[in-house]
């Protein structure tokens, strides 16, 4: 600058007074404004040199939105390949928090054009208050053309709106198999918080129950995703790449359409539940439960009052009934029983004179009938209390509970769909640790039935019976074909659904084939007699089991609630069956009720059967029709040779 | 006989620093309206730099002495006026500011009341000259800036408001204001500015969320904070070389708000960088440097006052609206001299610049 020093600076002007600023003062101001300057230019250079990196990412999370590319869930197929669930697209319709200014100045004409009442707005708005605010908010699924074409003529005076295409689950209707299908929803905050969702945020779609939940991971596929470059109000400027979406894998489940179907018909207007089994495999041909449920219904947001409907349905309609409903298995247990007692050498040379009950430790147990001289051979057809009863006290509570427990007994079967029960079976160790007590040997006699504290799940009854029929191999039951799913998951869902799989027990071939000579003599001139299929080889046990003491029952007055609940187990061939069934009916008073049900059943597996394989095997009836001809007789049906056990490996051949 | 003035010694130099800053003005304009309803802005710009030349031209062949003779009445027409927005003025964005003239001409009364206190103040110092000042002459001087301040702060516009303190404080240091006067003024206001903050009654809601938003960006990103941090964002992508003239992603995409006045040294950081934002403070601090030589080589105290008024109220307002844009200083709304959009912006400042002329030119009148 100048130089630092003018004489005249000081000079005196013509009024005498000082004519000039000091030089120093005007100095100080120069470096003043060098110090300013420069304490602007490291600003600059802390944003622009060190900050550069950061901020630059910061522009671009500002100009480019990823917009989700959602994937398409796999679509369920029946064992045949017949769709039971597909997908249709839907425009679900997002509020974008970051694009308004005054939400509240907009909700009148939000609520109005999409037909939401403000307070639900408010009530969505405030579920999402934590989550951060670029993070879109799912506003309403499923929207009319009518609330799209409302959107899109509202761009510019609510920017905050945003659709998205999505395909929706599609699935049968009148909740046919919706307990084995489940439904999908949005993932919870629990699920959240669980590392196996690790990969999930808030208002995903996601498997919430039935196979939609246990095979989610293949079945939600990869979203994909596009970047678009958007303005501060959200308007789309250009766009710079794709991810495309990896659909979800495709299942094809072991239920058999036809099978199902007939299950379903077999339940209408019952409450209850029907499981059917391939018992060589554990592949589940159909599963059904009653009340059922439209999940339909959840696929979209869930009206308050359906979900109200199905919480105040005092039967449960979300409930498998099928692997859920631990009951009393009543008379099924004497097959469990004539296992123990046989293969303790017990049962063989036992013989009991039923006089409509007997007395143990001084207590009279009834039997429904005077089944005069009993022995294994006729205990089962005719279920007589007494005998097993006997056995029973002759066995003790721990050899029962331990052959019990090897048939799958007060563990899951390991089924792959979630929360299944696992039952209860008692014993003097399950008495010490959940009662404290001791055991006394009086409780053991109404176990002999079925009853006292024993209880079981459709499913394992299926699995156990079915088992002592193939010959003491019993298996892992599923619902999806395993090939169907890469190995590392199908250990990760064994993992996840423990219990008791595959198994085999020791079962003497003598005394196999008196446990299903004996069941095939239940549907012929035993207690499900009614239920008799002519031309096809169907055993199966019933079973009747009280809901309550005799005591509760006299309080209660009677009433279709304390109706005993009807248990049917049946399956064709007698050995080595080919399909099982097991039939609960609750409240459905007597076992041969549910036999009925399960014959339904079986009929349509073994007609299907027939008519596609021309395979007849099935209806070689090794009982000719003799045993009909004298029903009221008490004879025990002998055994044909045609059915000396066979390899477990069925043979179409085998006309 | 005293030299009559002329155009050989009006300061060319400055005068180009000045409008090659006005160029870099008018393509930054340019590029920060491109995609926006105010595409078009440049031109107008343009506009208003033709006038404030001519204007230039024209007051820089007006003795400054006249305008310091003047200067009590223009003082009061400025509170008039001042009080005139306050009536029947318009309100734009919250702000009572502007008074609309029949042709669709809206001034800006405040802009020009800082050339009229200027010389005021230089009028009032040059009549202390060369005698100490007392509490009375430092608390008369407080008077005359503190009553258009608070005429201003009640449109509300706090940013064009504190542009006046300047002034007064650049007086009152070329005046003569003893240290430990100047001790007890700061003290005073320290203790003053305490109480105020703690009350927290005396700010508008928007003035308290912006210096809130100051101290904590992040704390609402989408609110008050957003200002800042969208204006951080774009100086710190734009990186040494910046991303290229109408490239700044933050300001072709409406992030960066008000890019072409309040925020447009932003917009400018972002496209241009580092080097670019150096070589603009580099013309400011040649332009300064120019000014306060004029200062010095002024034939008289009241010109180094008016000419050190104007670099006073240049200084204060880079540094408050730079200092803003890079996070050292809240949010005011003090427009950037020579590069923000703006007619009333324009002209004072060459208005003063004409000024500046004049007195360079008269340096050797005398």
């Amino acid at each position: 600058m100048e130089a630092a020093h003018h004489p005249e600076l000081h000079d005196l002007g013509p009024t005498g007074k000082v004519e000039k600023v000091t030089a120093g003062k005007l100095h100080a101001v120069q470096y003043l404004v060098a110090l300013i300057l420069a304490v602007l230019i490291t600003g600059l250079w802390r944003l622009e040199v060190v900050g550069a990196d950061n901020f630059r990412a910061l522009a671009e999370a500002n100009r480019i939105r990823k917009v989700p590319i959602l994937a398409p869930r796999g679509r369920l197929f029946d064992r045949e390949g017949r769709l039971l669930v597909d997908n249709y697209p839907s425009v679900t319709c997002y509020l974008l928090r970051e694009q308004v200014k005054d939400l509240e100045a907009d909700l009148p004409l939000i609520s109005k054009g999409l037909d939401i009442p403000i307070e639900q707005i408010h009530a969505t708005i405030r579920r999402y208050q934590l989550a951060p605010k670029y993070e879109p908010i799912p506003l309403k699924q499923d929207i009319t053309p009518d609330e799209q074409a409302f959107i899109a003529a509202h761009r510019d005076e609510l920017p905050e709106l945003e659709t998205l295409d999505e395909q929706r689950r599609l699935y049968p209707r009148d909740g046919f198999a919706a307990h084995l299908i489940g439904y999908v929803g949005e993932v919870s905050e629990q699920m959240l918080d669980d590392p196996r969702y690790a990969f999930y945020s808030p208002g995903d779609v996601v498997g919430r129950s039935g196979v939609e939940q246990t095979y989610d991971a293949l079945l939600r596929g990869t979203d994909g995703s596009r970047d678009i470059i958007v303005n501060s109000h959200g308007k789309e400027l250009g766009h710079l790449g794709q991810t495309l979406a990896i659909p979800g894998k495709d299942l094809k489940l072991t239920i058999d359409l036809d099978v199902q179907m007939a299950a379903e018909k077999a339940l209408e207007g019952k409450i209850g539940a029907i499981v059917a089994m391939d018992p060589h495999t554990g592949e589940i041909l159909a599963m059904a439960s009653r009340p059922t449920f439209d999940p339909n219904q959840f696929a979209v947001r869930l009206t308050k009052s359906y979900w109200n409907e199905i919480l105040n349905n005092p039967d449960h309609p979300l409930l498998n009934k099928t692997i859920q409903a631990q009951l009393a298995p009543g008379s099924t247990f004497k097959i469990i029983m004539s296992v123990a007692g046989l293969q303790e050498n017990v049962a063989q040379t036992m013989h009991v004179q039923c006089n409509g009950g007997a007395t143990f430790y001084g207590h009279f147990y009834a039997c429904d009938k005077h089944h005069g001289a009993v022995d294994i051979n006729n205990a089962i057809p005719y279920s007589c209390d007494t005998f097993y009863y006997t056995l029973a006290n002759r066995l003790g509570i721990d050899t029962i509970a331990k052959y019990a427990t090897s048939l799958g007994f007060s563990q899951k079967t390991g089924i792959d769909l979630p929360d299944e029960a696992s039952g209860t079976m008692p014993s003097t160790v399950w008495k010490l640790k959940t009662q404290h007590a001791p055991w006394y040997a009086g409780e053991t006699i109404s176990v002999g039935i079925g009853q006292g504290a024993v209880t079981a799940t459709p499913i394992q009854l299926a699995r156990a019976l079915s088992g002592v029929a193939s010959g003491g191999v019993l298996r892992r039951p599923h619902v999806v074909f395993p090939d169907e799913v890469p190995p590392e998951q199908l250990q990760a869902i064994h993992e996840t659904f423990p219990g008791s799989g595959e198994a085999t027990i020791p079962l003497t071939s003598e005394n196999w084939e008196t446990i299903t000579d004996a069941m095939a003599a239940v549907t012929t001139t035993g207690t499900a007699a009614p239920a008799h299929l002519e031309g096809i080889d169907f055993a199966g046990k019933t079973g009747t089991a009280q809901v309550m003491s005799h005591d509760a029952l006299a309080r209660a007055g009677g009433g279709h609630k304390t109706d005993p609940n009807a248990w049917f187990v049946g399956m064709a061939p007698r050995r080595n069956p080919d399909i099982v069934v097991a039939v609960l009916w609750e409240h459905g008073n007597w076992g041969n009720n549910s036999a009925k049900l399960a014959a339904q059943v079986i009929d349509a597996y073994v007609n299907k059967q027939r008519k596609r394989d021309n395979n007849l095997r099935i209806a070689i009836t090794p009982e000719p029709a003799e045993p009909q001809t004298a029903p009221s007789t008490q004879s025990i049906p002998s055994t044909p040779s045609a059915t000396k056990p066979q390899p477990s490996t069925p043979t179409p051949s085998a006309e | 006989m005293p030299r009559l003035s002329s155009y050989r010694d009006f300061d060319w130099v400055l005068l180009g620093f000045v409008l090659l800053l006005s160029v870099i003005s008018v393509l930054e304009i340019k590029s920060a309206t491109l995609h926006t309803k105010f595409h078009g802005f440049d031109h107008k710009q343009i506009g208003f730099l033709a006038v404030g030349i001519f204007l230039m031209f024209l007051i820089s062949l007006i003795d400054y002495h006249r305008l310091i003779d003047i200067a009590h009445y223009a003082y009061g027409i400025s509170i008039l006026s001042l009080i005139a927005v306050l009536a029947v003025g318009t309100k734009v964005l919250g702000g009572r500011r502007w008074i609309k003239f029949p042709g669709g001409i809206h001034f800006q009364p405040s802009e020009w009341v800082k050339l009229v206190l200027i010389v005021a103040i230089a009028r009032y110092f040059w009549g202390l000259a060369g005698k100490d000042l007392t509490w009375a002459d430092i608390g008369k001087a407080f008077a005359m800036i503190v009553l258009p301040m608070a005429l201003v702060l009640k449109q509300p516009d706090l940013g064009t408001a504190l542009t006046y303190l300047p002034i007064l404080i650049c007086g009152l240091f070329l005046g003569g204001l003893r240290f430990r006067q100047a001790g007890i003024i700061l003290l005073a206001i320290a203790i003053l500015g305490l109480g105020v903050y703690k009350s927290g009654k005396h700010l508008k809601p928007y003035q308290q969320a912006r210096i809130d938003a100051f101290i904590n960006p992040d704390s609402d990103p989408r609110g008050s904070g957003y200002q800042i941090r969208q204006s951080l964002i774009a100086v710190g992508s734009g990186g040494i070389w910046g991303k290229g003239a109408n490239m700044g992603t933050q300001t072709q995409g409406d992030f960066l708000p008000i890019p072409y006045t309040d925020f447009i040294f932003a917009a400018f950081c972002e496209e241009h960088g580092f080097v670019g934002a150096i070589g603009v403070l580099l013309l400011y601090f040649l332009i300064l440097m120019r000014l306060i030589q004029n200062a010095q080589t002024a034939s008289d105290l009241p010109g180094s006052f008016i000419i050190m008024g104007v670099v006073a109220v240049i200084v204060f307002q880079i540094a408050v609206n730079v200092g803003m844009v890079v996070g050292i200083m809240p949010v005011t709304g003090i427009p950037l001299p020579l590069l923000s959009y703006g007619g009333s912006s324009v002209l004072f400042t060459f208005l003063s610049l004409g000024i500046v002329m004049n007195i360079r030119m008269r340096r050797f009148v005398n």
